[in-house]
């Protein structure tokens, strides 16, 4: 990784190894930057609760695709089953916000495990293809059970009940964005420290030498079902919270262009670097926002521009140019 | 004293700004602008400018705002979140539009907490009224068209089989069951109810075992629009009508705007609907000339847009009745038995119960005028209700 190897080159190497799990300041931004729109824009708060669903469904698929170097297109199907579990408990008079988040994750995550043990046997194409009929397979799935499903007509007449017995989902949106923010903090530490872990750190490996893993001995493909099976349980706890809050589902919750747009999204901030979901959502979600207001008719347009433009000049992302700019500045310095 | 005019120019300005202010109702407008359902949020939007344009005078001096937002197709979610924001950031008194019954249903729980009327401008599954005692409906059930011609269709001679083909979602089984209904009750037998997936676009397997299967009559429901066009043209390519096989539906078979891509297919073809552009009423004629000379020659208003249309009559008559201040209870008893006799689909009336559409059905032949297809009304059946409510009673509360 190009950062890492910049800090290697200005401390010695085996500072940066013993303190690269410390917390910076600078990575409690996100979570300071969480609080003020609760009172400051208080009725963006439906849109920032699915900005923040959204940021960990791609900090999950960050963990597979950035650090596990996976590649899928059929990461929805696991955000789809998270929501249908959560929404089918609701509708069907289990309206527990948290319980119904633990049965979305648990559903999402034994079904990674058991099809990332089948698919992860293949590479490349291959196994882009069959994460993709997954999520086809699954969606195909939901439209035919309508009795459970309620088909293509979604998922109607889900119910929550207060959170924790005390804070009633509301018409502004504010104990669903509290409640989305607060289980991304969890998932967020969780995830740093998998990161930083020696698991973690074995998944880098694989990525960037599968040969050299199998032989220093590490059980590659044990790894990599594990932490997919574990970016399905984070996705699915997305998939629940959406469910929960918006109080609806229907099949666009486990299409390919989900999987596709989160994708896009992740890209946009920066893949492989944590914050990169963290960038790359709320700057996707809130131009498109704008963008869809100032232009109901034409604005995929626009989305599209920015999307050219960032692909062209942008590689790497959000982060990617954040990273640029500061070598000039660093580089500049005597 | 130049400086003291100006002074009083601006301060003029100043207070007749806040007073239209007061004055303007702002009303929500959820549609779909932008995917494969743009063109239907296109033929609404162009006869929500239309009314306005024609009618501003009639409410002055109250203005209304229309904030318009894509739903981007049938995604609930979406639609309920620009819902939400519709309801609290931009602070609107009335809500319309709604393409599509999932989205319909999504904002039921919304517009009950929030008490804000809302007027369906296209969304057609039965059930969706009695979700909200803030809803009321303008376009049509599918009972309500579905159910007659299965009626209708039991009372031809020759004809004691059926067949059903239907798009497999809410409006698609609503139709299925009611035109079976309809047609058994009638003496008839339905020989098969076949579902179509909702993203079919190769229907001449569908149709070829219809052919085998050689009932007297099909009916097929599909979306309006370009799936319409598609079946239209399997039943064409694969010589059903010659084989005998009559081909019956609602008028989302043979969409007004679609019938010019529509040529191949035989004339005949006889559906049930609440609006063709064809129909020779004085209302309709003034209706599609004005559509014509806003949005040119080539263009035709459909079913979609009179939907919106009457959304906007009964929107500008809650307003010109409370002289711009909404008041949510006073407004839905408002709408509770409005009725517009010049609708250019006839008259139409909100049901004092159930807050649902009540209008004439018309039997239409498709034919061929001047070398251009059109749905040309011959039996007009009077003010149907929703039979579906009648067979399905409201459960106490």
């Amino acid at each position: 990784m190009a950062p890492h190897a910049r800090d290697a080159a200005r401390t010695s190497p085996v500072d940066s190894l013993v303190t690269r799990h410390r917390l910076r300041p600078l990575e409690l931004l996100p979570w300071v930057l969480v609080i003020p729109p609760y009172w400051l824009f208080d009725t963006y708060l439906p849109l920032g609760s699915e900005i923040l669903i959204m940021v960990l469904f791609a900090l999950s698929l960050d963990l597979i695709l950035g650090y596990a170097g996976i590649v899928t297109l059929g990461h929805a199907a696991f955000f789809g089953l998270g929501a249908y579990t959560a929404g089918i408990l609701a509708a069907n008079g289990w309206g527990e916000p948290i319980s119904g988040l633990a049965a979305a994750a648990a559903v999402a995550g034994a079904t990674g495990y058991v099809t990332g043990r089948i698919i992860l046997r293949a590479h490349g194409l291959t196994l882009l293809m069959m994460t993709l009929v997954i999520v086809l397979a699954l969606n195909e799935a939901a439209n035919r059970m309508g009795w459970l499903t309620g088909g293509a007509d979604g998922l109607s007449g889900i119910e929550m009940w207060p959170l924790l017995g005390l804070f009633r989902f509301d018409l502004y949106g504010r104990t669903g964005y509290v409640y989305a923010a607060a289980v991304l903090f969890v998932a967020w530490i969780f995830v740093r420290r998998i990161v930083h872990s020696p698991f973690g750190r074995s998944l880098t490996g694989i990525r960037e030498n599968v040969t050299r893993m199998h032989a220093i001995g590490v059980p590659v493909r044990t790894r990599q079902v594990t932490i997919y099976a574990i970016a399905a349980v984070l996705a699915g706890i997305a998939g629940g919270l959406l469910a929960q809050t918006t109080q609806s589902v229907a099949l666009t919750v486990m299409t390919f262009e989900r999987s596709g747009a989160i994708l896009i999204m992740l890209v946009l901030g920066g893949v492989g670097r944590l914050y990169g979901a963290f960038v790359g959502v709320p700057a996707y979600m809130i131009a498109q926002d704008n963008l869809a207001r100032l232009d109901p008719v034409y604005w995929y347009f626009w989305v599209g521009l920015m999307l050219v433009v960032v692909v062209l000049f942008a590689r790497g992302g959000i982060l990617g140019i954040v990273d640029r700019a500061r070598d000039l500045v660093v580089r500049r310095r005597p | 004293m130049r400086l003291f005019r100006i002074a009083t120019l601006a301060l003029t300005a100043i207070v007749s700004a806040t007073a239209a202010d007061a004055q303007t109702v702002r009303v929500g407008f959820v549609t779909s602008l932008s995917g494969p359902s743009a063109s239907i949020g296109d033929l609404m939007d162009k006869a929500v400018r239309l009314y306005i344009e024609q009618n501003a005078a009639s409410i002055a001096p109250v203005r209304v705002e229309i904030i318009r937002r894509d739903d981007t197709g049938p995604n609930p979610e979406v639609a309920r979140r620009l819902t939400q924001e519709l309801i609290t950031r931009e602070r609107v008194q009335l809500l319309t539009g709604y393409i599509y019954t999932p989205n319909a249903m999504a904002v039921a729980p919304l517009i009950n907490e929030a008490r804000i009327p809302t007027i369906i401008m296209n969304a057609g599954t039965s059930a969706i009224v009695r979700q909200s005692q803030m809803f009321a409906r303008v376009s049509f059930t599918m009972w309500q068209s579905a159910y007659p011609l299965g009626q209708w269709t039991a009372r031809q001679q020759g004809v004691r089989r059926s067949y059903t083909l239907v798009a497999d979602y809410a409006p698609g089984h609503d139709s299925e069951q009611a035109f079976i209904r309809g047609f058994t009750e009638g003496g008839g037998q339905n020989v098969a109810a076949v579902r179509m997936p909702m993203n079919t676009v190769d229907f001449a397997p569908f149709l070829q075992r219809v052919r085998d299967e050689r009932p007297d009559a099909l009916f097929i429901f599909v979306p309006a629009g370009v799936v319409a066009r598609g079946i239209m043209k399997a039943y064409a390519d694969l010589g059903l009508a010659q084989a005998g096989i009559r081909l019956v539906g609602q008028g989302d078979i043979t969409p007004d705007e679609e019938l010019p891509n529509m040529t191949d297919v035989p004339e005949g073809i006889i559906t049930m609907h609440h609006y063709s552009a064809d129909a020779d009423r004085p209302a309709n004629r003034a209706f599609v000339e004005a559509w014509r000379r806003a949005y040119g020659a080539n263009s035709t208003p459909s079913f979609y847009s009179v939907g919106a249309w009457d959304a906007m009559a009964a929107i500008f008559h809650v307003i010109r009745e409370q002289r711009g201040q909404i008041d949510p209870a006073r407004t839905m008893e408002l709408l509770r038995g409005w009725e517009n006799p010049n609708s250019p689909r006839g008259m139409v009336r909100i049901d004092r119960e159930t807050r649902d559409v009540v209008q004439n059905e018309y039997l239409r032949r498709l034919e061929r005028v001047d070398g251009r297809l059109v749905n040309r009304e011959i039996e007009t059946i009077p003010m149907v209700s929703d039979p579906w409510v009648r067979f399905n009673p409201a459960p106490p509360r």
